[in-house]
């Protein structure tokens, strides 16, 4: 044991072991790409009004940020070929957090003392809205996030505002779902415990389905990144629950489905906003059919405001908008008509305007800010049929 | 007693997949006394070869064994490329440096596959295509064993047991041992060295790109980060059985394996990933050259 070859076995494995601590700061740090504007420090009353946009525009839920991005830019276009606001033209500058919270930080930092916007849209998820709504509010510049549901997120400062649902809501209506439309009594949760989305939705929904007499027969937890579920699935399978909620992103929804069928859990999948994304149905294939998840909005709405949002989305990216690019889309346009009916372009008055928003006429529905900055809207529930989400009921606050 | 049975049948297949990963750690480490920390990377190589091969093929339209097996080969062939290269290219011209220079070598070229694939394929999630869909689950009672799962630990097997023939019975074996033992002997005795660390190096590259193949079949999820973790509790798996040893790598792997399938089935899913580096540290403050480590002393 005390060879001197030992030892140095012994050392070469204590420093190997090191480095396995180093190596993931050693991937955090890389530039933020995607930076559209010069740079230039102050806003100025001439030229466009700056407003900036952090988003997941790589990384594993790169789904989000594209299809948001794609909504606020058409959203802009739009606003910018009526002629912009006050006269002046909207300019969007984008950046990509890679989905890390603390590239959030970085980026949102940046849009705000280097590029000095005017406001922020972003982000999709709750965890990183988390990480840029204290900055944002410390420099006291209007933020909207477009679709973080988690409660927390518009409670960092009076300048932190939403526009879609909260979690309590979200979770209250596939518990609602699962009580009254599909008449289960047994249901199991497998939660992804590092995501402040997932454990808020999660808890919500047993409060409610325990309440309108539902049993939560097994409460699991994942966390985002593992790719095998087997073990969870086998403990959930002994207490034979008639639906499984399963509250996380797309990433690994479509991979815990597969390994349910395989396991033999025939039960269906539910689960929240999270879901929304194209990958779903092709990682899940035929194991995600049958399953049910709560959204902002259904592209099978045949409201003509909707029709004419779908229409000009497909000619603009060839794709049918997802939840998420219609509440980028609503998200930039309230911005606009905030910025319009405030006196000056003067952050407190943005603020105060943003704050009025009411009965806002957006593609996911009327939105009214309440006095806690979230808009209080109807939710829908979609069903995975083939690689399509059907509309099957609307569920008001 | 059929949770039991299921988490077993689960684990062990969790557990083949670091086995192949682990050998190449333990192999590289053999001859060389280099952790490669690129090793994780290439596993992720081997998936998306396998990938672009079946997406080329449109091989996902009609699956079949035979598929499985070109895609593993073209796989394995691939990812053989590429650790000859890292070898020749990065660990060969630091062969007369100090240890550390080739250790923080080898997180570099971890941390330029990391990022050159997520530059080349992109950082979202692929779908891993179809390419052997066995009909039909073995049921017996509630306990539901996946064909897929069973090939999946046959064909690691089967390699694995390729590989001990490789080492044991062949003139390269032979060589790659005398190599193992002592580099400079060997080198001595007219064992070209650097040809044998290179065949060391394609091998144990080809076993990650196989199991890159074989996790994208079971998980068809695919990323280019997703080497890291699993290459990180390979190399925990082969330190368990003792870096160097071959058989060591697989009951390590397997081990761990079983232990994490125990640990999330019936404690907490939150540990997970925390149990193979708690492993790690027992294993180097109380038994440092693993379980089945020989203690190997040096003569000079």
């Amino acid at each position: 044991m005390h060879s001197p070859v030992a030892f140095k076995f012994t050392n070469s494995l204590l420093i190997a072991t090191l480095f396995l601590g180093l190596s993931p700061i050693g991937c955090k740090k890389k530039q933020v790409p995607q930076d559209t504007a010069s740079g230039s420090a102050q806003t100025t009353s001439v030229g466009p009004i700056k407003i900036g946009e952090v988003g997941s525009m790589t990384g594993s839920e790169a789904t989000f940020g594209t299809s948001t991005h794609n909504g606020i830019d058409l959203a802009i276009r739009q606003i910018n070929a009526a002629g912009g606001v006050h006269g002046r033209m909207l300019e969007l500058i984008s950046l990509d957090d890679q989905g890390k919270p603390e590239e959030a930080a970085t980026a949102v930092t940046k849009l705000i003392t280097q590029n000095g916007v005017t406001a922020i849209l972003g982000e999709v998820a709750s965890s990183r809205s988390l990480a840029m709504a204290p900055i944002a509010q410390t420099h006291k510049v209007p933020m909207i996030t477009p679709s973080s549901t988690n409660p927390k997120v518009t409670e960092q400062g009076d300048f932190i505002f939403r526009v879609c649902f909260i979690d309590p809501f979200q979770g209250t209506v596939m518990a609602k779902f699962a009580l009254e439309t599909l008449k289960i009594k047994k249901v199991a949760i497998l939660r992804d415990i590092k995501n402040d989305y997932s454990v808020g939705l999660a808890n919500y929904f047993a409060e409610t389905f325990k309440k309108g007499g539902g049993e939560i027969v097994m409460d699991q937890s994942y966390g985002a990144g593992d790719i095998d579920f087997k073990s969870q699935l086998t403990s959930i399978r002994t207490k034979t629950p008639e639906a499984i909620f399963v509250p996380g992103y797309y990433t690994e929804v479509g991979l815990i489905a597969r390994q349910a069928r395989e396991l033999g859990i025939k039960a269906p999948l539910m689960g929240g906003d999270g879901w929304d994304s194209p990958k779903l149905a092709e990682i899940g294939g035929k194991a995600i059919e049958g399953s049910y998840f709560s959204n902002h909005y259904s592209s099978e709405d045949q409201s003509p405001e909707i029709q004419t949002f779908i229409g000009k989305f497909k000619e603009a990216y060839g794709v049918v908008p997802d939840g998420l690019s219609a509440m980028g889309y609503d998200a930039a346009r309230v911005l606009a008509d905030a910025m319009t009916r405030a006196p000056s372009l003067d952050p407190q008055a943005i603020r105060d305007a943003i704050a009025a928003t009411k009965d806002f006429a957006g593609v996911t529905g009327k939105i009214t800010i309440d006095s806690n900055r979230n808009a209080v809207k109807a939710a829908v529930v979609l069903k995975v049929v083939g690689t399509q989400y059907k509309y099957q009921t609307t569920i008001q606050p | 007693m059929i949770e039991l049975i299921q988490h077993l049948v689960n684990g062990l297949s969790l557990g083949a997949i670091y086995a192949l990963i682990a050998l190449g750690y333990t192999m590289v480490f053999g001859v060389l006394q280099l952790i490669n920390f690129a090793h994780g990377d290439v596993y992720m190589l081997g998936a998306f070869i396998g990938l672009y091969v079946s997406r080329h093929f449109a091989l996902g339209d009609h699956p079949s064994l035979g598929n499985l097996i070109g895609v593993l080969v073209c796989a394995m062939i691939g990812c053989a490329i590429v650790g000859f290269l890292i070898e020749r290219m990065a660990y060969r011209p630091l062969r007369k440096s100090s240890r550390i220079n080739v250790l923080i070598t080898a997180v570099g070229v971890s941390l330029f596959l990391e990022f050159s694939g997520q530059l080349l394929f992109g950082s979202d999630p692929k779908f891993f295509p179809q390419i052997y869909k066995p009909e039909g689950d073995w049921t017996l009672g509630a306990l539901v064993i996946n064909p897929l799962q069973v090939m999946v630990l046959g064909i690691s097997l089967t390699l694995m047991a390729l590989l001990q023939f490789v080492i044991f019975k062949t003139r390269l074996g032979r060589a790659m041992r005398a190599v193992s033992f002592n580099h400079d002997l060997a080198s001595l005795m007219g064992i070209p060295t650097d040809r044998v660390i290179s065949y060391t190096f394609m091998l144990g590259s080809a076993l990650a790109g196989a199991a890159g193949v074989l996790v994208g079949l079971t998980y068809p999820k695919i990323e280019p980060l997703m080497g890291v973790m699993p290459g990180l509790k390979a190399f925990v798996a082969a330190v368990l059985g003792g870096v160097g040893n071959v058989v060591g790598a697989v009951v390590g792997a397997i081990t761990l394996g079983l232990a994490e399938e125990f640990l999330v089935g019936y404690w907490s899913p939150n540990y997970r990933d925390a149990l193979a580096f708690a492993i790690l540290i027992l294993i180097l403050l109380f038994k440092p050259t693993g379980l089945f480590g020989a203690k190997r002393t040096e003569k000079v």
